[in-house]
């Protein structure tokens, strides 16, 4: 396998580090500080290769808070408003489309 | 009922104070990911989307009320108050803490269930027909010989790391419910001219990527020779396999590039040296594995007893589920019954823990304990008397099980698909559930007869598209969803590979391509009881090509 700093990363817009929390499985974002936050909001984002290499970078070195660290697109609405940049990152963000069954539904 | 032995039990106790000291290590960071994945994997956990998912054994199916309740104690306990019962006959977690993993697999061993080998490069848990053992057309109990199997493939040093993951399913009925050729190994029990008992050995089937359907390499094997059979065809496997390619690496793969008759040949070579083996099945050893199933003690009674027609006279409802979801027992006075986990706008085969619960008190109160779990995602209380039909379904009716859909358009198979999973190229519930509802009419379900619809979200095919007699898989195009729609497959003893009918649909148009689909069938079919399947059969995939392709 290619490590992740030889890897060529394509980037056409804002993209966000996200992986998920060891503990719990739930989807985490990193941010400015270098730490895990579960609120898109709060992540770092860039839209420069070499930042995003060194923010991957920064995240992978992690490996006890989080797991598998990645870069995913966002989107960022005029007054700079986050939102995830495919379907497959809005339920991560968000949770399944569907009512869960049960209790846990409601 | 197969009741384990202290082997069993210690092995569990074993492999839980074995988990739970890596996932300690990994916590505490003394372990890496890279560690720890392979570790968690061998036990079932998988790292999903947005939470960690343990996925639980059933062996051939079957459940005593005790290993339910205990399920139903992990959603409760542990996750978010229900489980999704698979293609696999297995259930899935989907919200597992990691720290609380151990003490979840530890409260599962209790009552001997389990995650091992439900991942890896290793034999899966062994399938077999939902029915065994009270179907009335089956020559045996094919439990008994998928517990042999499982006893000896599990943990077996040679065949824990093949070169890819390996899937059995046996069947001894003449009506195949348990898929086996599209399975790595598909074993069907049958008869010879001599009335010997033995299986017809298929292999090299599978879905996925590559689809195959199984070819048969021996046609009668005694059953004595099951294991050193089995054990011959996984050494061929583990030495000829792809480890260079995983798309390569299936069986499938090897059986094709070979040919069935070289790949049979290979087989029977390796197989000289061993059948008369330590592996050679006695019938001592057979009746010992069988004498630790226990089996209902039966009250003699007699069929159709008049509570039932009276119950079929007053109630119409009761009357249309019976005829669903009710079939014969190989008992007089017995029937088998499917619990519908397809209501309208529900994930399919999803039970939430109170359901669980209930099941499990109602199976005790008429099935013998016993509940099963088929392929399709569906329950099953095996025996009970006909005379507690009427107070079961009422139950049932309560509990939302007892929808009299088996079988019929709304009872869909699907994937977790990309609610859930992290391979998934698009969803497959949402999809299943506008279908529901499209086709909530049940009348109408009815006249259309015996349609199954079955759902993947990618192309490993976990809701077994290929074989749906409407399949749809989701591929993503441009970061949008579609999905492919393809024809007249089919898993049963005629097992055969849907046809594409063309190119992908967006997701919004799938309900109504499959409402095409149908219209055209309705058109098309020659008496009302032409099943959608034999009117595919007859007139080809054209006719349904046009009418999905003709406004899009
Ligand atoms: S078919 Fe694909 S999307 Fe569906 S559960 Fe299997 S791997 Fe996931």
């Amino acid at each position: 396998m290619t490590a992740p700093q030889q890897q060529k990363l394509k980037i056409t817009g804002p993209v966000v580090v996200t992986a998920n929390r060891l503990g719990d499985g739930a989807v985490v974002y990193l941010d400015v500080q270098g730490g895990w936050t579960t609120s898109l909001a709060a992540a770092a984002v860039t839209t420069k290769v070499d930042e995003a290499r060194a923010l991957l970078m920064q995240g992978l070195a992690d490996d006890i808070n989080a797991v598998g660290a990645y870069i995913a697109p966002v989107l960022r609405s005029p007054d700079g408003v986050l939102t995830p940049g495919n379907l497959r990152e809005q339920i991560r963000l968000h949770g399944p489309t569907v009512a869960l069954p049960g209790a846990a539904g409601m | 009922m197969y009741l384990y032995d202290d082997l069993d039990r210690a092995l569990l106790d074993d492999r839980v104070a074995e988990f739970r000291d890596q996932v300690a290590r990994r916590i505490s960071g003394e372990l890496t990911e890279d560690e720890f994945k392979p570790l968690r994997l061998m036990n079932g956990v998988y790292l999903q989307l947005h939470a960690y998912m343990l996925r639980v054994c059933i062996p051939y199916g079957t459940l005593s009320s005790p290993q339910l309740r205990m399920l139903a104690h992990v959603a409760r306990r542990y996750d978010r108050g229900y489980g999704h019962f698979t293609t696999r006959q297995n259930i899935q977690f989907n919200w597992i803490k990691l720290d609380e993993l151990p003490d979840a697999i530890a409260d599962l061993g209790k009552v001997g269930v389990h995650g091992m080998q439900t991942s890896g490069n290793c034999v899966r848990n062994i399938t077999t027909d939902q029915w065994a053992g009270a179907a009335p057309d089956e020559i045996e109990d094919p439990r008994i010989f998928a517990e042999i199997l499982r006893q000896h493939l599990t943990m077996h040093p040679e065949f824990s790391f093949l070169p890819r993951k390996f899937k059995i399913a046996l069947t001894a009925s003449a009506h195949d419910r348990a898929a086996i050729r599209v399975h790595d190994i598909g074993l069907r029990m049958h008869r010879n001219g001599a009335g010997e008992t033995g299986f017809e050995v298929v292999v090299g089937g599978g879905l996925g990527r590559t689809p195959y359907v199984g070819k048969t390499i021996n046609p009668f094997l005694h059953k004595r020779d099951l294991l050193s059979y089995v054990e011959a065809i996984l050494r061929v496997y583990n030495q000829f396999g792809r480890r260079d390619n995983i798309y390569k690496a299936r069986i499938k793969i090897l059986v094709h590039e070979l040919g069935a008759e070289a790949f049979g040949k290979e087989v029977e070579a390796e197989w000289r040296q061993i059948k008369d083996g330590p592996l050679a099945l006695d019938a001592a050893t057979i009746a010992d594995i069988a004498s630790r199933f226990s089996y209902p003690d039966y009250a003699r009674l007699a069929d159709d007893p008049t509570e039932l027609s009276q119950a079929r006279q007053t109630d119409k409802r009761f009357d249309t589920w019976l005829g669903n979801s009710v079939a014969n027992h190989k008992q007089p006075g017995y029937a088998i019954v499917t619990l519908s986990l397809k209501p309208e706008g529900a994930p399919p085969g999803d039970a939430t823990a109170d359901q669980m619960d209930a099941i499990a008190d109602l199976a005790d109160k008429y099935s013998f304990g016993e509940i099963r779990v088929g392929h399709e995602q569906n329950l099953v209380l095996p025996h009970v008397a006909q005379h507690d039909l009427p107070a079961l379904w009422r139950a049932l009716d309560a509990l939302g099980v007892a929808t009299p859909n088996v079988g019929l358009v709304s009872d869909i198979i699907a994937c977790p698909g990309l609610d859930y999973c992290s391979l998934a190229n698009t969803r497959s519930i949402p999809v299943a559930q506008e279908l529901t509802r499209r086709f909530r009419d049940l009348s109408l379900a009815r006249d259309l007869g015996r349609l199954h619809i079955n759902i993947s979200g990618c192309i490993n095919a976990c809701g077994h598209h290929h074989v749906g007699h409407i399949g749809l898989l989701g591929v993503e195009k441009n970061g949008e969803e579609y999905f492919q729609v393809s024809i007249g497959g089919r898993a049963d003893e005629k097992a055969g590979l849907g046809t594409l009918l063309g190119p992908a649909v967006p997701y919004a148009e799938v309900a109504d391509v499959v409402e095409d689909i149908v219209a055209a069938y309705l058109e098309l079919r020659e008496r009302p009881d032409e099943i959608f399947l034999h009117t595919v059969e007859r007139v080809g995939v054209e006719p349904f090509k046009e009418r999905v392709y003709a406004t899009r």
